[in-house]
C-alpha cells in the first residue's frame, strides 16, 4: 500500500530543509527524502551562512544552531607563483550582535536544520535515493526511490536535489548540464587547536577571518579559493569551471595541493591533521543557466535551478529563499483551494522575481561569460599586480617615478592599453 | 555508555589499607589454555608476565589446569612450572574435554572461591574472553579485557591493567580497586614468550569439578577442525612481509609474495589492503587483527598508523620502505628505506636471494 | 520465537581525533554509528525470525541520542526498541552495563518470554566482548558466543543447534532455549531496508526507560558504583625513542641500497640471519 503525502521535497540542503519546513508548520503533510546517511552528511560548503535568509525561517537560529564563527574579517588576496597582494577589511562593527555572516560546518547545520525541520511536523526518510518522478501524463504525481516498495505519491514534488538534479534532467525539466556552466570545488578541513588558529588570526572567541583568493593559484583556470576559520579547524578550498579542468589536464585534488603549498598559504596549515577532502559541483552558470522551475505538481528550488551567486560566493542563502518561496507558494494556494498546477505555480516566479534572488542573479549574468573569455584575469593580472607590489616595495635605490613607469610598462606589455581599458570596461559592466 | 574512559582518580591517599576481606585473596594465577592436546602459546607468555607480577607482589604464581584426566592433561603442569608456575591447580574431569561455558566457568569460579588469588590472567583467545567474561560476572568482579601492559601498584596491591581505548588512538589504565581477583585478558603475542626453563617444578593441587552430565545443557554435537594448510599462521611466524596500500594495486602484492617464498616467511597486510580484498582477512596485522612478533617484519608501503602498529611493534627488528620520509613508520621502523616500493621489493628479493646463496655455500 | 537483539552506539572511531597538545578526544563532529559488530547479531535474528516467525526486538542502553541506532535497526526490520537511558547509568563498565541490560530483558520478558538473546561479538570502542557473557551469567541462561550459524531451531522442544567457532575449528553446539549467542562478524550481510520498513522506523515510537523502568531498583549496581573497573589514566602512546635508520647509498640505485641495508642488519643482529638461512628455501 503506498503513502500519499500533500508534498514531498526531494533533498535535505537548505533548500529542501528551508521549503518543507514552512510547509509543514503551515500543517501541509510533508515527506523529505534524503539520499545521504543523515542530512549534510554528504554535503560541501565553505562554508559561510549569511543570516539574513535563515532569520526569515528561524527567527531564532543563533540559539542553538551549530555556528563555528562570526566573521569579522575579510581578505582577499591576489596571489601569483610565491606572493600575494591583499586587502584586508576588518571592523568591529562586524562584532555587534546580531552577527551577519558565520562561518559553519555544513554536516553539523544540515543536521540541526533537519531536526527543526522534522520537529515541526515533517516527515523525514534518509538514506534513499529517489531515482526518478512519477508522472502521469505531464503531471507529476510522486517519487520512486531506490527501495523495495519505493512508490509514494503527493500533490507535488519540490525538486531540492543539488546541482547537477538527475531527477529534472530524466523528466525533461532540465537541459544536460554544461561543463562551462558549473564549477567543480574541493575542499579539505584541517583541524588545529583553537588558540592555535586564534593566534594565527589574530581573533579571539567566536571571531572569524575569510580569506577570499584569485590568481595563479587556479593556473589560470576560471575560478577562486578560499580559506574560512571554524572553532576548531580550518576549511581551505578552490573551485574552477569543469570545463577549464578538461582542457588543463590539471585534476582538482593536485590544484589544491599546489595551492596548499604557496609560501602564502602553507603557514596557515602548519600543525593542522587533514580530516575531510570533499569534491562537489557549484552551479555557475548564473541567470542564463535558470531551467524552467515549475510545471505541473512540481518546482525546482536552491541548487537544482542554478540559484549561486558565484561572484559573491552566495548560494545557501539563495536555495533557503528560493525553498522558502516555493513552500510559500504552495501554502497560499493551498489556503485558497486552488491546485498546483502549473498555471497556478507561475506565482513561485513571481515570487522570486520580486525578490533579491532574480533582481541579484540578473545583475551579474554576464560575469560568467566574461571570465569564460578573457583568461587575463585569472593568469596576467595576479602577475603583474604582484610584480607591481614588489617593484614599489622593494628598497633598492631607484625612484619612486620610475617604478611607476616600469609598471606601467610591465602591464602594457603584456596586456595593450586597449585590452586594459576593454578589461576595466568588461568587468565594470558585468557587476552594473 | 561502558567503557566510557572519564578518569577517576582512585579514593584515597597512597597506600591503601586493603580491607580483610579483600587481604585474604593472595596470588597470581593463570588459567592454562589448551586445545586438542596442545597448550596455547598465550598461556605460557602470561605464566611469563605473570611470574614478574607475582615476584613484584612477593607472592607465588600459580597455573590453572583443567582437562580430561590423563597424562597429557597433567603433563601442562609441567610445562607451566619449567615457564614460571610455583604450582597449579588440576582439575581433571571427563566433563572437561571439550571446552564448554558451563563446566569451565563453574570449576574456575570454584577454584578462585576455594583459593582466592588477587590477580587472574586469561589469554585474551575465543575461550579465555568466553570464559573471563562468565567467571567474572558470576564473582562479581572487575576484567580488563585486551591488555597491552600489566604492572602493579604496589601501594594498593593493584593490577594496573593498560589496553588501547578510543579506535587505538590512545591507551588507558583500568584498576578494579574494591574487587578481588582483578582479572585481565591479554592477546596472544602481546607478551614475550619466557625461555622454558626444564629443571623447574613445582606443587599441584588437585580439586575436582563436581559436575554430571546430565547437569550440563549444552552439548557438542561434533568438532571440525579447520584445515591447516590454507589457514595463515601469522602469529607465531618469524618473519612476516607485510604490505599497505601504498602497493597501489593487487597485483602488485606478488612482489610481497615473492619475498616471502625466498626467505620462508608469512605475508601480512594492513586494514585497508585486506578489506579491498587483495589478501584473506586472516592476513590483517594490528588492533582489529593480529598482534604479531616476528624476528624480522618487513612492511612496504605502509604508513604505519597506530592500529597497525600496536599489532607488530615487538617486532625483533622492523624495516620499513616508503615513498614518503615523513610516513609515521618511520618513527618505530628500526631500518628505513625511502623509495618505491615497486622497485626496491624486486631488489630487496634478489639481495637476500644472492646472500642466502653465498651463505649456504660457505655454511 | 522472541529475539532480543542488544546493540550499541558508537563513534565512528575512524572519524576519532585526539587533540594534538592535549591529548584529549575531539568529538566533534565524530559520526555516531550502530556498532558494526552489532548488525551481524541483528541480521542473524531477522533471519531466524523470516524462518520460524515471531518477532525481534532491539535493545540499547545509552545516551538519548542512542534512539537513532534503534530506528536504524527497526528500518532494518526490528519489530520493537527499547532505549534504557538513565544518568545513573553514566560511566558504567562491562559488568554494570550487562546487569542494566541483563534486568531491562527481563522486563522485555514479561511483556512477552524471551527465547533467545543475541548480541556482537564485541564493540568497537569497549571492544571487550564481555557484555553478552555478562548479560547470560546474569539471567543465568546457557552462553553461545563466537556463533558463525545458527543451524536450526527447535521451537517445541526449546532446542537450538549452532556452529561455534573456537581456536582451531568450529565446534557444533545444541543447547536449550532461553540462550544468549554473541555473533562473529561475517556471517550474513545486513538487508536493504524496504520503504514500508523506512516509514515505520521513521514513526515508531521508541520505548524509553529509565533506570526503574528498566527494572534496576538497585542504583549500586549500575553506573560508576555498579562498576569494579576504574580507569585510573588515558595517555597518548609513548613514541620510540629512536627513530629508523634510513638506509641510503651513492646515487639511491635500489639493488646497492638493498645489499647494503642487508649487510647493516645482519651485522646487528646476526641471529637473524641464521634464522633465515636456516628456514629460507
Ligand atoms: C566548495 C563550496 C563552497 C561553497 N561556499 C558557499 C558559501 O560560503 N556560502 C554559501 O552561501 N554557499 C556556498 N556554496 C554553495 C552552497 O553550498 C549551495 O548553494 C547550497 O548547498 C545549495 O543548497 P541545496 O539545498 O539547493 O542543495 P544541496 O545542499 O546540494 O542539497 C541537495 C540535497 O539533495 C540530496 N539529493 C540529491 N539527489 C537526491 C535524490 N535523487 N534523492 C534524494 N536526495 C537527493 C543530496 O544528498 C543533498 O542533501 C558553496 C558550495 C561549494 C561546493
Ligand atoms: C578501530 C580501528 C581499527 C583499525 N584496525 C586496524 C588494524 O588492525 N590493522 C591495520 O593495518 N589498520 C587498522 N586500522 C586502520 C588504520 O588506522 C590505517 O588506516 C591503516 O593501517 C592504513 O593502512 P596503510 O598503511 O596500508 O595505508 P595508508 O595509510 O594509505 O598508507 C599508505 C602508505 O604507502 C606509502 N606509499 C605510497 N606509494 C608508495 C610506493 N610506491 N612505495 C612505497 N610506499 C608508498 C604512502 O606514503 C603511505 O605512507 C584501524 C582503524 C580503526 C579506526
Ligand atoms: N550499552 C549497550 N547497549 C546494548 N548492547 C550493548 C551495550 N554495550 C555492549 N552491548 C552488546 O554487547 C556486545 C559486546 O560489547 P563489549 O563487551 O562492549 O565488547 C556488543 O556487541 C553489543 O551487542
Amino acid at each position: 500500500m503506498s503513502e500519499k503525502f500533500d508534498v514531498i521535497v526531494v533533498g535535505a540542503g537548505p533548500s529542501g530543509n528551508a521549503a518543507a519546513l514552512r510547509l509543514a508548520e503551515a500543517g501541509l503533510s510533508v515527506l523529505q527524502i534524503e539520499r545521504g546517511e543523515s542530512p549534510g552528511s554528504k554535503n560541501v560548503q565553505g562554508a559561510i551562512l549569511y543570516s539574513d535568509a535563515l532569520e526569515k525561517l528561524i527567527p531564532d537560529f543563533r540559539d542553538d544552531a551549530p555556528l563555528e564563527r562570526h566573521v569579522i574579517e575579510q581578505r582577499m588576496w591576489v596571489l601569483d607563483d610565491n606572493s600575494f597582494v591583499g586587502s584586508h577589511y576588518r571592523s568591529d562593527s562586524f562584532n555587534k550582535e546580531p552577527y551577519n555572516r558565520y562561518t559553519m560546518i555544513r554536516a553539523q547545520f544540515d543536521k540541526w536544520f533537519s531536526e527543526r525541520v522534522q520537529k515541526a511536523g515533517a516527515l523525514l526518510i534518509c538514506e534513499t535515493t529517489v531515482s526518478h518522478l512519477l508522472l502521469d501524463g505531464q503531471r507529476v504525481i510522486g517519487v520512486m526511490t531506490d527501495r523495495q516498495g519505493g512508490e509514494i505519491y503527493a500533490d507535488a514534488v519540490i525538486l531540492a536535489d543539488g546541482v547537477n538534479s538527475l531527477l529534472a534532467k530524466k523528466a525533461g525539466f532540465h537541459p544536460e548540464l554544461k561543463p562551462k556552466n558549473v564549477a567543480l570545488a574541493v575542499k579539505e578541513i584541517h583541524f588545529m587547536p583553537q588558540e592555535m588558529i586564534e593566534q594565527r588570526f589574530g581573533v579571539k572567541g567566536d571571531e572569524g577571518v575569510v580569506i577570499e583568493m584569485v590568481g595563479k593559484i587556479t593556473k589560470g583556470m576560471m575560478g577562486t579559493g578560499f580559506l574560512y576559520t571554524n572553532r576548531e579547524s580550518i576549511a581551505i578550498g578552490v573551485g574552477c569551471m569543469l570545463s577549464d579542468f578538461k582542457n588543463q589536464k590539471i585534476t582538482p585534488y593536485e590544484l589544491l595541493e599546489q595551492m596548499k603549498a604557496h609560501p602564502s598559504i602553507q603557514p596557515m596549515l602548519e600543525g593542522g591533521e587533514m580530516k575531510e577532502y570533499t569534491a562537489h559541483l557549484i552551479p555557475e552558470g548564473g541567470f542564463n543557466a535558470i531551467p524552467n522551475l515549475y510545471g505541473d505538481g512540481w518546482m525546482i528550488v536552491g541548487d537544482a535551478g542554478m540559484f549561486v551567486n558565484a561572484v559573491h560566493r552566495e548560494g545557501s542563502n539563495l536555495a533557503m529563499t528560493t525553498g522558502m518561496h516555493a513552500a510559500d507558494t504552495l501554502i497560499e494556494l493551498r489556503s485558497e483551494g486552488k491546485e498546483f498546477t502549473s498555471a497556478n505555480l507561475k506565482r513561485y516566479k513571481a515570487r522570486l522575481d520580486e525578490s533579491f534572488v532574480m533582481k541579484d542573479m540578473k545583475k551579474y549574468k554576464n560575469m560568467p561569460d566574461v571570465f569564460h573569455t578573457n583568461p587575463q584575469f585569472f593568469n596576467d593580472y595576479p602577475d603583474l599586480i604582484s610584480q607591481a607590489a614588489r617593484t614599489m616595495l622593494t628598497v633598492d635605490g631607484v625612484d619612486k617615478k620610475t617604478k611607476e613607469k616600469e609598471i606601467r610598462k610591465s602591464f602594457r606589455q603584456r596586456r595593450s592599453l586597449f585590452g586594459l581599458m576593454g578589461d576595466a570596461f568588461k568587468l565594470w559592466r558585468a557587476f552594473e | 555508555m561502558s567503557e566510557a574512559p572519564e578518569v577517576k582518580k582512585p579514593m584515597g591517599k597512597k597506600r591503601i589499607e586493603l580491607d580483610d576481606r579483600l587481604k585474604a585473596y593472595k596470588g597470581v594465577w593463570v588459567f592454562v589454555e589448551h586445545e586438542r592436546g596442545k597448550i596455547h602459546p598465550v598461556s605460557l607468555e602470561l605464566l611469563g608476565e605473570g611470574r614478574k607480577l607475582a615476584d613484584s607482589l612477593g607472592v607465588e604464581l600459580a597455573g590453572v589446569v583443567m582437562g580430561l584426566p590423563g597424562e597429557v592433561t597433567r603433563s601442562f603442569c609441567h610445562e607451566a612450572f619449567f615457564h614460571g608456575a610455583d604450582l597449579c591447580y588440576l582439575m581433571e574431569d571427563a566433563l572437561l574435554t571439550d571446552y564448554r561455558n558451563e563446566p569451565f566457568t563453574k570449576g574456575l569460579t570454584d577454584l578462585v572461591n576455594k583459593y582466592q588469588p588477587e590477580i587472574l590472567l586469561l589469554g585474551a583467545t575465543t575461550l579465555g574472553r568466553d570464559l573471563a567474561g562468565s567467571v567474572a560476572t558470576t564473582l562479581k568482579t572487575g576484567l580488563t579485557a585486551d591488555c597491552t601492559e600489566l604492572n602493579v601498584d604496589l601501594d594498593a596491591r593493584s593490577l594496573l591493567a593498560t589496553r588501547p581505548t578510543f579506535g587505538g588512538s590512545l591507551l588507558c589504565t583500568i584498576q578494579t580497586l574494591n574487587y578481588r581477583p582483578q582479572m585481565a585478558t591479554v592477546r596472544p603475542r602481546v607478551m614475550p614468550m619466557p625461555d622454558a626453563d626444564t629443571a623447574r617444578t613445582g606443587r599441584i593441587i588437585e580439586d575436582t569439578l563436581g559436575m554430571f552430565e546430565k547437569d550440563i545443557i549444552t552439548k557438542v554435537l561434533e568438532f571440525i577442525p579447520d584445515a591447516m594448510q590454507d589457514k595463515p599462521q601469522l602469529p607465531f611466524a618469524d618473519i612476516i612481509i607485510s604490505g599497505g596500500r601504498g602497493m597501489k594495486k593487487p597485483e602488485n602484492f606478488k612482489l610481497i609474495w615473492d619475498l616471502a617464498k625466498v626467505l620462508g616467511a608469512e605475508v601480512g597486510a594492513t586494514r585497508p589492503v585486506c578489506q579491498a580484498g587483495w589478501v584473506d582477512l586472516e592476513r590483517q596485522v594490528g588492533q582489529s587483527g593480529k598482534t604479531v612478533r616476528p624476528k624480522l617484519y618487513i612492511a612496504a608501503g605502509i604508513s604505519g598508523a597506530i592500529q597497525h602498529r600496536v599489532g607488530m611493534d615487538a617486532s625483533d627488528v622492523i624495516i620499513a620502505i616508503n615513498s614518503d620520509p615523513n610516513a609515521p613508520i618511520f618513527d618505530f621502523a628500526h631500518y628505513g628505506i625511502v623509495g618505491n616500493a615497486m622497485t626496491i621489493l624486486p631488489m630487496l628479493t634478489e639481495a637476500f636471494r644472492a646472500h642466502l646463496a653465498t651463505a649456504r655455500k660457505a655454511g | 520465537m522472541h529475539i532480543v537483539v542488544c546493540i550499541k552506539q558508537v563513534p565512528d572511531s575512524a572519524q576519532i581525533r585526539v587533540h594534538p597538545v592535549t591529548n584529549t578526544i575531539m568529538r566533534q563532529g565524530v559520526p555516531a554509528i550502530v556498532n558494526p559488530y552489532d548488525l551481524f547479531a541483528l541480521e542473524e535474528a531477522l533471519k531466524l525470525k523470516d524462518k520460524y516467525g515471531g518477532r525481534v526486538t532491539v535493545l540499547t542502553m545509552g545516551p538519548p541520542m542512542a534512539e537513532a541506532a534503534l530506528r536504524k535497526a527497526i528500518s532494518y526490520g526490528a519489530d520493537d526498541a527499547v532505549l534504557v537511558t538513565d544518568r545513573a547509568f553514566a560511566g558504567s563498565d562491562t559488568l554494570a552495563t550487562s546487569c542494566a541490560l541483563a534486568s531491562a530483558i527481563t522486563q522485555i520478558h514479561k511483556d512477552m518470554p524471551v527465547d533467545l538473546v543475541f548480541t556482537g561479538k564485541q564493540t568497537i570502542d569497549g571492544d571487550t566482548a564481555q557484555v553478552g557473557p555478562g548479560i547470560a551469567k546474569r539471567l543465568n541462561m546457557q552462553l553461545l558466543t563466537y556463533v558463525s550459524k545458527v543451524r536450526s531451531v527447535d521451537l517445541e522442544n526449546h532446542e537450538i543447534t549452532v556452529e561455534r567457532r573456537s581456536e582451531g575449528g568450529v565446534q557444533l553446539l545444541k543447547t536449550s532455549t532461553p540462550s544468549l549467542i554473541t555473533v562473529l562478524e561475517g556471517t550474513n550481510e545486513m538487508r536493504f531496508a524496504t520503504m514500508t520498513n523506512m516509514f515505520r522506523a521513521s514513526r515508531y515510537q521508541i520505548k524509553v526507560w529509565n533506570r526503574e523502568q528498566a527494572g534496576i531498583e538497585d542504583v549500586t549496581s549500575v553506573g560508576l558504583k555498579g562498576s569494579p573497573t576504574v580507569v585510573s589514566k588515558v595517555f597518548a602512546p609513548t613514541p620510540r625513542a629512536v627513530k629508523a635508520e634510513i638506509i641510503q647509498c651513492v646515487g639511491d640505485d635500489p639493488k646497492e641500497l638493498s645489499v647494503t641495508l642487508l649487510a647493516k642488519v645482519f651485522a646487528k643482529y646476526p641471529k637473524l640471519e641464521k634464522e633465515i638461512a636456516k628456514r629460507a628455501v
